[in-house]
């Protein structure tokens, strides 16, 4: 690793980050593609989700009883009811932690 | 009218409570640069000049499985890719600002400060110093970022392995959309990019994390016609 393959990559991480606030306005977007974009974090965050979930250090999927997966269907409840982020994170945290270290999952 | 201090608090605010999965995130992604036996300056460097979680452990991890520089270069630009949708979904609110300030701005645009300030900025579209919250979000993830990874580089893993806290990312993520799951058109958006990041996981230079969403949102996209 250098110096030269890290500024490279930050100059292009960069670019992805400033290409679409600094260089395009926002005339240039259709109405269509405006109302597209509103799908933006349905679309974005479930590609982290679900790998984060499913697949394991390894890049093999989990088995189906994986208490990773109890966990997260717990979080989703109670991120759904409680609209509380720090619930929702502790909640699965909590439930995966009884399931492994308490149940031996 | 929020004052520019107002915005700039609220922004940091909204985006506290993801701490509790930056941090432990940022430990491991320090901790594995230097397990992996690179130079630590090398390793924080890129917190400042890259500044991208996932992105950053890929190039660590990569490079010291024998990948060439170019190689993980590129995953990183591929990685990253995801920026442009946030940029396009950030640029209407961030239109009136100048060249310059559009330019800093930038470098502040992170997942979890983008989905926070985007909440806010759907529902308070008349304020006039909108682009403060957005400086709240993503300069705190910034510091939190830098003094995460920085202690995980100097004192090692000491978040022990056991406890799973990279399980915490995919539940910060979980509350931020988990709102949208009474919506049915967004629920079907989502499956559509879960199911495709498993599909597609992998794909060459980790590009399952762009090509999921550009399926997804071609999926909005019918929804949407059909709609009409």
């Amino acid at each position: 690793m250098s110096w030269l393959s890290i500024i490279l990559a930050g100059i292009i991480t960069y670019l992805t980050r400033m290409t679409m606030i600094a260089l395009v306005s926002r005339d240039m977007l259709g109405a269509r593609i405006k109302a597209v974009l509103a799908y933006v974090p349905s679309a974005v965050f479930p590609a982290i989700i679900f790998p984060g979930i499913f697949i394991s250090d390894y890049g093999t999927f989990i088995e189906v009883n994986d208490p990773k997966i109890f966990a997260a269907i717990i979080a989703i409840v109670v991120g759904y009811f409680s609209k509380n982020v720090i619930a929702t994170i502790l909640s699965g945290l909590f439930s995966y932690w009884m399931l492994i270290f308490v149940f031996n999952f | 009218m929020l004052t520019k201090k107002q915005l700039l608090t609220k922004g940091m605010l909204d985006v506290a409570p993801h701490m509790l999965s930056v941090i432990p995130f940022g430990i491991i992604c320090g901790a594995i640069g230097i397990e992996l036996g690179f130079n630590p300056y090398l390793v924080y460097g890129m917190s400042i000049i890259i500044f991208g979680g996932a992105s950053q452990i890929v190039f660590l991890q990569l490079l010291s499985g024998g990948a060439s520089a170019l190689i993980a270069v590129t995953s990183v630009g591929v990685i990253n890719t995801r920026h442009l949708l946030y940029g396009a979904v950030l640029s209407e609110y961030l239109e009136k600002l100048s060249f310059i300030k559009k330019l800093l701005i930038s470098y502040l645009v992170v997942d979890q400060g983008f989905a926070e300030s985007n909440k806010f900025f759907a529902k308070n579209k008349s304020e006039e110093y909108l682009h403060y919250h957005l400086i709240g979000t993503g300069g705190t993830l910034w510091v939190c970022w830098q003094i995460a990874t920085l202690s995980g580089i100097i004192l090692g893993s000491f978040v022990p392995e056991e406890l799973g806290l990279k399980f915490a990312i995919p539940l910060t993520f979980i509350a931020i959309v988990v709102h949208d799951l009474k919506k049915i058109d967004h629920v079907i958006v989502m499956i559509a990019c879960g199911l495709s990041s498993l599909l597609f996981f992998d794909a060459p230079f980790k590009s399952y994390i762009i090509i999921s969403p550009i399926i997804a949102l071609v999926v909005a996209a019918l929804i949407l016609r059909f709609k009409k």
